[in-house]
């Protein structure tokens, strides 16, 4: 374990010696960024408090450095560790930097007074999450969003090596949220810090994260890479989704399809026919759609939306079974519509002119 | 910029302070001309009368007065911290009712025995009242997480208490109980050189005790999680912060009985002149502040009605329960804003 910054060894956590989750164990390296998923209620905030020494662990330890977390002082911990919670904080009458500055407390004296330095580095964290504006503001009379990153200078200017974030991106807006983990991840790279943080955010806790920890109810349900978690159906798995659909690969998201048999025939193709998928779905009418190349943009919306989907596998001329099978649907629907722009097509696309030309016949093209 | 604005408000509160010393030394009901007063505060003072006016009755009650206050204002800023409530005060908790009845309890018992009740006693009386109530409004505390309703409850535990020590002092017969009865209303009066002695000990020292808390006391102000985070012992920090709020207002209680608001009102006003909430200045400035309200209701309370004196709390009370109020209608804005 030692090449690992932080570990746990059977962590189990739990309220009022209760164990809520058993057997935890995660390891990380310096410079790394781990992310908790899986959903409302399973345990990510109760690990994060153990973690941070917020609650007693139930058995096991965690290990900063080797050294048990637990065993450490207080300002020993407070110099490698620093957070960013959920915890509403409601300061009265101090400004954004006066905030900020209170990252500084375990490195000043008896009275915490900061020298020239602490406020130089009060500054330099306030400029790295460009809140350096809001100086001077009152800190409860600013938004959400601007709090957060406040609060995520607070954490910086402590200077840690390893930083828990709690739902850190909840009240940002995208923008915020791509610049929020943007820091996380240059402070990673740069730095060399160590990220724990919980997100709801599948798609960005999959581009940022080194691990990911999935929390399931009571256990920990899969520990690893992005690409050893992001397997196909795994997310609805976790989540214990009933509605809808996640798509691992391409991050994504789609609302229920509408199951019946198709009334409307989709020709579509090259990313042109997600949109009118996901009006049609909005309408509430079923359609089908084809004739769709594996690999093709339109594939992810089609396959959760449609009640059924033509496809032909990538790189392969369209065979005469998946024509005919368009046909019968087509003969069933009393639409038509096709989204792609045929004459300026190529020659792959001859069966697909062909669905066309046949639909056209039928009088049923719009 | 900041800076001139705290080193004005200091002054300013500094020059109250002398300004109010003065006055309780020259008014009551006998005038005693300032020129006099000096002259007799540096020995040289040639009326027997007035010397003996200034130094054995109004010398060391203005003094008490400016104690007392001062650590009531300071006691009720270590509550407001502690339970994250700005209406928190020993009085509102009922904490200052529970160090009342235990005295009297004392007093009443002690009188019946005839034994004589030194002033440190008081103090200790004063002080397990204070804890016991304390205890209990900690208990509520933990059932309740509604800050109002945790106020609620500390008002009507110090009716109880303030019921209990009306039964006691009305049924127990002696000479002494007229005394009784004005301390257990809240007075400065009646306060030698020894007790202001000892009270200045005590106070004073729980007082640099807090101010030695200061820095864990900004860290807790972000709330408790980021503050453990910081590196605070808060079990240590919250056992501290109950024990010297509860040795301060035991001692005012033991010397003044309950003094209704000063608790509230003084750190609020201090907060609104210095603007800002850091302890290290907030911790002078509300002892500061607490000797100037006390100063001044103590000169109001004589001099009023003269010869008549109208109880401390009465005084505090008009002062004290409308920014009480103000503060209310502030919280309501803020949330609905």
């Amino acid at each position: 374990m030692k090449e690992f910054y932080f570990y746990t060894e059977a962590l189990t956590v739990g309220y009022h010696g209760v164990p809520l989750i058993k057997n935890i164990e995660i390891c990380l390296k310096k410079g790394e960024i781990l992310t908790l998923i899986g959903p409302n209620g399973a345990g990510k905030t109760t690990i994060l408090k153990s973690i941070i020494r917020q609650l007693e662990p139930i058995g096991g330890v965690a290990r900063l450095e080797g050294q048990e977390i637990g065993k450490l002082s207080g300002n020993e911990l407070s110099k490698k560790l620093s957070v960013v919670l959920t915890e509403r904080v409601r300061p009265e009458l101090m400004t954004c930097e006066d905030v900020v500055a209170t990252g500084r407390y375990p490195y000043t004296g008896r009275f915490g007074l900061l020298s020239r330095e602490d406020w130089s580095l009060v500054r330099e964290a306030m400029e790295l999450v460009h809140v350096e504006e809001l100086r001077q503001r009152d800190f409860t009379k600013i938004s959400d969003g601007q709090k957060q990153r406040v609060m995520l200078a607070r954490a910086i200017c402590q200077e840690p090596d390893i930083i828990v974030l709690d739902e850190p991106t909840s009240f940002l807006d995208i923008r915020y949220k791509l610049e929020f983990l943007s820091i996380l991840q240059r402070m990673s790279r740069e730095k060399n810090l160590s990220v724990i943080m919980s997100l709801h955010e599948l798609e960005l806790a999959g581009r940022i994260s080194h691990k990911l920890l999935c929390v399931k109810g009571d256990k920990v349900d899969r520990f690893g890479t992005p690409e050893e978690i992001f397997t196909p159906g795994y997310i609805s798995d976790l989540y214990g989704m009933t509605a809808g659909s996640y798509d691992e690969t391409t991050g994504n998201l789609e609302l229920e399809p509408v199951k019946r048999a198709p009334e409307v025939f989709v020709i579509a193709g090259n990313g042109s026919g997600t949109a009118l998928f996901r009006k049609l779905q909005r309408e509430g009418t079923s359609f089908a759609a084809g004739i769709l190349w594996e690999n093709d943009l339109d594939c992810p919306a089609a396959r959760a939306l449609a009640s059924e989907v033509i496809l032909e596998k990538a790189f392969c001329p369209i065979g005469a079974d998946k024509v005919r099978r368009a046909k019968e649907l087509i003969d069933g629907c009393q639409r038509v519509i096709c989204t792609l722009e045929l004459e300026e097509a190529g020659e792959w696309a001859r069966e697909l002119k062909d669905l066309a030309r046949y639909a056209r016949e039928k009088r049923t093209l719009f | 910029m900041k800076n001139k604005r705290y080193a004005l408000s200091f002054f300013i509160l500094g020059c109250l302070v002398l300004l109010f010393l003065a006055l309780n030394l020259c008014a009551g009901s006998v005038a005693v001309p300032l020129r006099e007063v000096f002259d007799i505060l540096l020995g040289r003072g040639t009326d027997e009368v007035f010397r003996d006016i200034i130094m054995t009755i109004r010398f060391p009650r203005a003094l008490a007065a400016a104690i007392l206050g001062g650590g009531l204002a300071l006691s009720g800023y270590l509550l407001q911290t502690f339970f994250h409530n700005p209406i928190a005060g020993p009085f509102t908790l009922g904490i200052s009712s529970g160090a009342k009845l235990v005295v009297a309890l004392v007093m009443v018992c002690s009188l019946g025995w005839s034994l004589r009740v030194s002033s440190l006693m008081m103090i200790g009386a004063a002080f397990v009242g204070a804890m016991i109530s304390m205890g209990f409004v900690l208990l509520m505390s933990r059932v309740m997480d509604n800050m109002s309703m945790l106020i609620v409850s500390g008002v009507m535990i110090g009716y109880i208490c303030s019921a209990v020590t009306d039964f006691i002092v009305t049924f127990a017969d002696d000479s002494n109980i007229v005394n009784l009865h004005n301390w257990s209303k809240g007075s400065f009066s009646g306060i030698t050189w020894e007790n202001v002695a000892l009270m200045g000990v005590v106070i004073f020292v729980t007082s640099f005790f807090v101010f030695l808390l200061s820095k864990p006391i900004s860290a807790y102000q972000m709330g408790e999680s980021y503050a453990r985070n910081m590196g605070v012992n808060i079990q240590l920090f919250r056992t501290l912060l109950v024990l010297l709020s509860s040795i301060l207002s035991a001692c005012v209680t033991a010397y003044a009985g309950p003094v209704s608001f000063v608790g509230i009102a003084v750190p609020h006003l201090v907060k609104s002149l210095l603007k800002t909430t850091k302890p290290l200045l907030m911790i002078p400035g509300c002892f500061l502040g607490g000797a100037v309200f006390c100063l001044l209701c103590d000169l109001l309370a004589r001099v009023l009605l003269a010869p008549t004196e109208l109880s401390i709390s009465t005084v505090t009370a008009v002062f004290g329960a409308p920014i009480v109020i103000l503060i209310m209608i502030r919280k309501r804005k803020e949330k609905a804003g």
